[in-house]
């Protein structure tokens, strides 16, 4: 996996390997938020930059656990880091908009949980990447989740104009859309590598 | 097995009754639609949501229970830091303990399990009911929302399984001629699935629901 080339992990966790729909990393916020592109596109863009600090934070913090034999104190470090990087976050839209700040509600500060900024961690220390793979992997699956975001919301906007039986009103519907999307994101397999 | 249970409180049927709650009336799986990532990530074998349902039901009784003995003492101001420290901890344990366990399963499962860190469902109950009752309630509700994500996990892992690779539990079901369903196993089955259980659910209330509305308005036309 160590050779794997910058592009080839920026193309993959973009399309192919996207976190969303192929990993299934951050469903919360992707069945949450995703009812208007308004919305969705400017939450993305927050959870890629909680990503880039997470992964770069996570590569760091191995530097330090691994000589030191700390292994098991890893998951730990890396949720208060996490944690941490979201309450900056939150402060900044906070400050520079807080029109965005009422919009993304309960799902800002929720970013903590949210399995892709977790997932970037520890995925990239599986995976033994060095610094530029990480951030590459982290700034590709940030985009990836943003696009996947984007998608399902404007497909939800027109849905949300259609006539749609009434027992398939609300989840499950999104299922099945999130479904035909992570299908089309299948074609994709074999880009990249 | 209500039956069973010594009522020496006054609050131990409520207890009991809130157990049952998590597994079926509240499920978190298809009720209040928590913690997705792990339902749709390692739901391609029964036995995979199998184990990762158990893992997760101990994580959230564990954590639970250490957060109701805590409540008074952790400050309001540091509370989510802190529950999410607690179930970091109960979770490097059950990594640890799952790769002694079976190494199998382990690789299988991969991230996912350190992901219990960022189940929703886990900080969502140390939150909403943890924090506020006393341990043997709060135990109990936690492990009653446990097996409830199990059980749907394990709902969605079966038919996934039958349908993507015709086994069960890796017994073959259709013998040698079937053909699988291969999507069923790869990651849209696992929305497509999700999706189909809840699309039932919605029948099948709207059916009572509609038959209750008949009955009422037969009743109401009669008298």
């Amino acid at each position: 996996m160590v050779h794997e080339s910058l592009g080839q992990i920026l193309v993959t966790t973009i399309l192919s390997g996207n976190f969303v729909l192929a990993m299934f990393l951050g469903m919360c916020p992707f069945l949450g938020v995703t009812h208007s592109v308004a919305v969705a596109f400017p939450l993305g863009l927050a959870t890629t930059f909680v990503i880039a600090i997470a992964s770069i934070s996570a590569y760091l913090l191995n530097l330090v656990l691994g000589p030191l034999h700390l292994e098991f104190l890893r998951l730990i470090c890396y949720i208060v880091v996490i944690a941490a990087a979201v309450q900056l976050v939150e402060m900044f839209v906070k400050k520079t908009s807080p029109s965005l700040f009422r919009a993304l509600g309960i799902y800002l500060p929720l970013i903590t949980t949210n399995c892709a900024v977790l997932g970037v961690a520890l995925f990239q220390t599986a995976r033994e990447y060095d610094f530029l793979q990480s951030m590459t992997f982290a700034i590709g699956g940030g985009a990836g989740f943003t696009l996947a975001l984007t998608l399902l919301a404007s497909v939800r906007e027109r849905v949300n104009l259609s006539d749609v039986p009434s027992v398939l009103k609300g989840t499950a519907m999104t299922l099945m859309l999130a479904g035909v999307l992570s299908l089309a994101f299948m074609g994709f397999a074999g880009i990249g590598g | 097995m209500s039956t069973n249970t010594p009522v020496s409180t006054a609050t131990a049927p409520r207890n009991m009754q809130e157990f049952m709650e998590g597994i079926w009336e509240r499920n978190p799986v298809f009720v209040m639609v928590l913690g997705m990532c792990p339902t749709m990530a390692v739901t391609v074998s029964a036995i995979n949501s199998i184990s990762m349902g158990l893992a997760t039901t101990f994580v959230l009784a564990a954590s639970c229970w250490l957060v109701s003995l805590l409540r008074h003492v952790i400050p309001k101001e540091v509370r989510i830091a802190t529950y999410i420290v607690i179930i970091a901890t109960f979770v490097t344990v059950v990594d640890y303990a799952i790769q002694a366990i079976s190494l199998e399963m382990y690789e299988a499962l991969g991230a996912y399990i350190q992901l219990i860190v960022a189940n929703c469902l886990v900080l969502g109950r140390a939150e909403a009911h943890a924090a506020k009752f006393p341990p043997v309630a709060a135990t109990l509700n936690a492990t009653g929302m446990g097996l409830g994500f199990t059980l749907g996990l394990t709902m969605i892992g079966g038919v996934r399984e039958i349908l993507g690779n015709g086994t069960l539990l890796g017994i073959s079901l259709f013998g040698a001629d079937f053909q699988p369903w291969v999507v069923m196993v790869l990651p849209p089955g696992g929305f497509f699935v999700m999706g189909g259980w809840l699309l039932l659910f919605a029948i099948y209330r709207e059916r009572k629901d509609r038959g209750n509305a008949a009955r009422t308005a037969e009743a109401s036309h009669g008298a």
